[in-house]
């Protein structure tokens, strides 16, 4: 059973190039913010577009959001294709491209959905289409930068005889990437497409209702449906959406997922015997039917023909000419203009308009924030890792399960959130307490099925020793069990953690009806500063949060993950 | 006649971060004519391969030239084909579908590669497996891929990187008879051969020159022409004279080391020399095997290789770090124990231990300097990171990470010193 790898792990506790990384990073968000300031007029004249709570329309409605989905996933291979080449390629730029990926991963989605929506719209003001732009680049933003991470890590592992075979036979630096890169890379970026999918369904379902300022954008689809539906008190209405994305989610994991996993297992260069290869029944549907072998066929041929048409005749390039200083004196310029026009925003942006009591009120909320993502961390933890264990060790309990705890990682947890807050408010329970498990909803099947992945891993020789040495109780928890899952433990809570704090935007400040209850938190905060339509707390907000988990990450979770590997990984 | 191939007087070395640089390969002289097989024999680390990937266009000299057909060589040209330890075959692309690849790249008419590809592939022996994936085929299928693969493009020279050495013995066997059996017939595209291993039988059964190298740097030793008529015989008393010759070769004193101090036999030999990585298991089970009737101190290597079943690659490593240690002595293709080599076999464990802690802490001068340093502190302890700095003046990253392991892996089993790998410390206490 596979593992899903956490992307972007550079082994460096934090190099220069990180907080080069940083500040453009941020510096670029405090840009867009105080352009989009600029921008904002144009946005209280969107036409509104009616909306019904009548489920005949959920079928449309749920292929609107689909399409958003699948318009994001092609613009994220675009990109991935693109960037992660260029950042493999180039030394220079990997040096400023991957820590720039990196920090990307940290700043919280949903923070920024407000910033961008004005800036798309500002693109085609009045119309819809600046709001389609920018839910698809929220969704863009969910998936891109593991994807990117995946397919950049794969071109710098490619084994060196599958690369000296490409040189020898004169492959065009073209066709190398068709024949050679893009395959080698294919298992790893298309586990990635899917995990990153399964965070997309949150991201789409949140970005199809914003309110910014004044002005509620609205566009058709499962995540406004039910947007309307909170607002409209309507559990029923609620219990369609749920039902409706169910079966999305379903049918595009049966038809598209299940069969592309399937079928890049060919692309694995590791090719043990024995392992059982993964099933699909679409996929094999697909190989019989001839239209699909037709478009196969027809991709090959065109992969040979550009190959031919896009080289000129004659031998490849032999080998990379190094670069010359000139050039490298210009990207040394670039870089530091684009470290001083971000420092030259920041300050713009935050210093200038942030007195030191705001600074200290938003790092005291991020560390409200912190305090919950752990401790939700450490209950769901002490939950599901012994239900893992034991699912992970029965085969046949795991391949239940195994498949529903993706399931469930994939469902966006946000539409359940109106069905909890109904319960807070009608029960009077305290906000601060009660909202928080909404933020480690959606996250925390990632524990859980990593756990079982780790645990089905356990070499069967391992597990007859401990019985032959009669090992059982706590003594085999603690020195077989716990010790054989930890590397896949850790990665789990590294998703969840990241998860987490992303969902805390929605989470801390969410509605029923038109009563609003709020926990104490950056979440709270950021989203109280979006519906405000106040963009220099907008910027902080997710400044401090990028922050926070950046530092959260570097210095906790990456020191455990490697810990981890190396002392518990068995190979 | 210009020859297929020559290299003079070649040399790469590799940039170390300190500015330095590693010198893999010097004074390389090679030439290849029409009709020959040339062997490359060597253990690993003797820049066999490196060579190998020079006269592939893979990388480039650091002096002297390559050229081939009188033209010099940059990047891969286009008459030179290789065939890899790993077949490095694309698991995404069936067998014809790698077979025909390096003709894609070349543009050439798709029928025309058809023909060629299903021509190569039967020529091969693969008929049939045209459209099956890589990871269907065994071992030695998947090592005639690729042989097809390579000799489809028609090259003059075809470039073998330990072919074999991935395979089981019976199916080498196979391949190679079958493949000198197509060479001897004429019946494939190519003019020469050169073919790198590090198995000596290997390389008399197929070659009509061996060139023996040695290693740090990698240089060319000797040459031996072979010239028994194929099909060769191993048991044949002029093979097992060639045997033992390469073996006597690999075992010389370097050229101008005299008796006269053993110090010369270990170039380097300081706190900076690499260590290799061998077990003290396997360190006492040869001197067992060696000390044990028929060898009784004394071992002709070809007998024991094959007795141990141990090609050179593993053989040569365990016998030189015996030597190293004064356990032995490596000369005239003979392994002979030292009078302390005999008794560490006839010892019993806490006695072998002594004797080991003995030599460990004379001979071995970074093991002496770990002890020194844990004896001087009051605390009895160092971190790894001060040593690896220390090699590091000497060596690149690896090999000192490799080094200090052999000496923690020798220090542990001398009880010379302790190890803790979680906080990477050194020190003196044994955990009791």
């Amino acid at each position: 059973m596979r593992r899903f790898e956490p992307s972007g792990f550079l082994r460096d506790l934090a190099t220069r190039w990180d907080v080069v990384a940083f500040i453009v990073v941020i510096g670029l968000i405090a840009f867009l913010g105080e352009a989009s300031r600029g921008l904002f007029v144009p946005l209280s004249q969107l036409e509104v577009v009616p909306l019904s709570l009548d489920p005949s329309h959920l079928p449309e409605y749920a292929a609107r959001t689909t399409l958003r989905m699948l318009a994001a996933l092609g613009l994220s291979l675009l990109f991935t294709l693109t960037y992660a080449t260029w950042a493999a390629k180039s030394e220079r730029a990997g040096k400023l491209l991957v820590p720039i990926l990196d920090i990307l991963q940290s700043v919280p989605i949903l923070g920024f959905i407000s910033i961008t929506v004005v800036f798309f719209m500002s693109l085609a003001p009045g119309r819809v289409l600046g709001a389609e732009f920018a839910a698809i680049f929220a969704i863009f933003t969910s998936q891109a930068w593991n994807m990117a991470f995946s397919f950049y890590q794969s071109l710098r592992t490619i084994p060196t005889e599958l690369a000296e075979a490409a040189d020898s036979f004169h492959l065009s630096s073209w066709m190398r990437f068709w024949q050679l890169e893009v395959p080698f890379a294919m298992p790893a970026l298309i586990w990635n497409m899917m995990m990153s999918m399964s965070g997309g369904w949150f991201f789409v379902v949140a970005s199809e209702s914003i309110s910014v300022g004044h002005t509620t954008v609205t566009l058709p689809g499962v995540g406004s449906y039910i947007a309307l539906a909170i607002e409209q008190k309507n559990l029923r209405a609620i219990g369609w959406a749920i039902v409706t994305m169910l079966l999305v989610i379903l049918i595009y994991d049966q038809l598209l997922f299940r069969p592309l996993v399937a079928w890049v297992d060919r692309f694995r260069v590791e090719q043990e015997p024995g392992v059982r290869m993964p099933q699909s029944w679409a996929l094999t549907m697909m190989r019989r039917s001839r239209l699909i072998r037709g478009a196969t066929v027809a991709f090959h041929a065109a992969v040979l023909w550009t190959s031919r048409a896009v080289h000129p005749p004659g031998r490849a390039a032999p080998s990379p000419r190094k670069p010359g200083r000139s050039l490298d004196l210009l990207w040394v310029a670039l870089v530091v203009a684009a470290v001083l026009l971000g420092i030259w925003h920041i300050g713009a942006v935050l210093v200038a308009n942030t007195p030191l009591a705001e600074a200290l009120h938003v790092c005291g909320l991020a560390t409200l924030t912190m305090l919950r993502v752990f401790i939700l961390i450490a209950l769901a933890s002490l939950v599901w890792v012994p239900i893992g264990v034991w699912v992970g060790l029965r085969p046949r309990a795991a391949a239940i399960v195994q498949p529903i705890a993706q399931f469930m990682a994939a469902f966006p947890a946000n539409l359940l959130f109106p069905l909890a807050v109904f319960g807070i408010v009608t029960w009077k329970l305290n906000p601060d307490v009660w909202l928080s498990p909404l933020m480690i909803l959606g996250t925390q099947w990632y524990i859980l099925f990593n756990v079982i992945a780790g645990a089905s891993a356990l070499p069967a020789e391992l597990r007859y020793a401990a019985q032959n040495f009669g090992v059982h109780g706590w003594l085999w928890w603690r020195k077989v069990a716990l010790p054989g899952v930890l590397p896949f433990y850790v990665t789990g809570a590294i998703t969840a953690s990241g998860g987490s704090w992303n969902a805390a935007i929605v989470a801390e400040l969410a509605s029923w009806g038109n009563t609003q209850v709020e926990a104490r938190g950056l979440g709270s905060y950021i989203a109280e500063a979006t519906t405000a339509g106040d963009f220099h707390r907008i910027v902080l907000g997710i400044g401090t949060m990028s922050l926070f988990v950046v530092v959260i990450n570097r210095v906790f979770w990456r020191p455990l993950y490697y810990h981890a590997e190396r002392k518990y990984r068995l190979t | 006649m210009t020859p297929l191939l020559q290299c003079n007087n070649v040399r790469k070395a590799f940039p170390k971060p300190d500015g330095g640089e590693l010198l893999v390969l010097e004074g390389m002289n090679l030439e290849l004519h029409e009709g020959q097989i040339v062997g490359l024999l060597g253990r690993s680390g003797s820049g066999k391969s490196t060579l190998l990937r020079l006269i592939a266009g893979l990388s480039e000299p650091s002096a002297g030239d390559l050229t081939y057909l009188g033209q010099p060589i940059i990047g891969p040209a286009s008459g030179i084909a290789m065939v890899f330890q790993s077949f490095a075959l694309y698991p995404w692309l069936t067998v014809f579908e790698n077979v025909a690849l390096g003709l894609e790249a070349q543009r050439m008419p798709r029928a025309e590669i058809r023909k060629r590809s299903l021509a190569a592939i039967d020529l091969i022996g693969l008929d049939g497996f045209e459209s099956a994936y890589p990871r269907e085929l065994s071992g030695g299928m998947r090592q005639r891929v690729g042989f097809a693969r390579a000799l489809v493009v028609h090259p003059n020279i075809l470039l073998m990187d330990e072919p074999f050495s991935a395979l089981d013995v019976l199916t080498a066997e196979t391949l190679r008879t079958d493949f000198l059996d197509l060479w001897s017939e004429g019946r494939m595209p190519i003019k020469g051969v050169i073919l790198v291993t590090h198995n000596i039988e290997e390389a008399i059964l197929m070659c009509d020159r061996v060139l023996v190298f040695g290693s740090n740097p990698g240089r060319i030793l000797s040459e031996l022409k072979v010239t028994l008529p194929q099909p060769r015989n191993r048991l044949d008393p002029s093979f097992r004279e060639l045997v033992e010759k390469i073996y006597v070769e690999m075992t010389a004193r370097p050229a101008g080391a005299t008796a006269a101090g053993r110090q010369e036999r270990f170039p380097g030999l300081g706190i900076g020399s690499v260590l290799p990585q061998v077990s003290s298991n396997l360190l006492a089970g040869l001197m067992e095997a060696v000390a044990a009737p028929p060898f009784n101190g004394t071992a002709d290597l070809p007998k024991i290789a094959s007795d141990l079943q141990m090609e050179i690659d593993e053989l040569f490593p365990v016998a030189e770090t015996l030597q190293l240690l004064r356990f032995a002595e490596l000369e005239g293709g003979d392994l002979k124990l030292t009078a302390d080599g005999l008794a560490f076999a006839q010892a019993e464990l806490d006695e072998r231990k002594r004797i080991f802690t003995r030599h460990l802490l004379t001979y071995v001068p970074l093991a002496a300097h770990i002890r020194r340093v844990l004896d001087e502190r009051a605390s009895h302890s160092a971190r790894k990171s001060r040593f690896i700095d220390e090699l590091e003046d000497f060596m690149n990253e690896e090999a000192a990470e490799q080094t200090l392991r052999a000496a923690v892996s020798w220090g542990r089993y001398a009880e010379a010193f302790a190890y803790d790998d979680d906080n990477a410390m050194f020190s003196l206490e044994n955990p009791t």
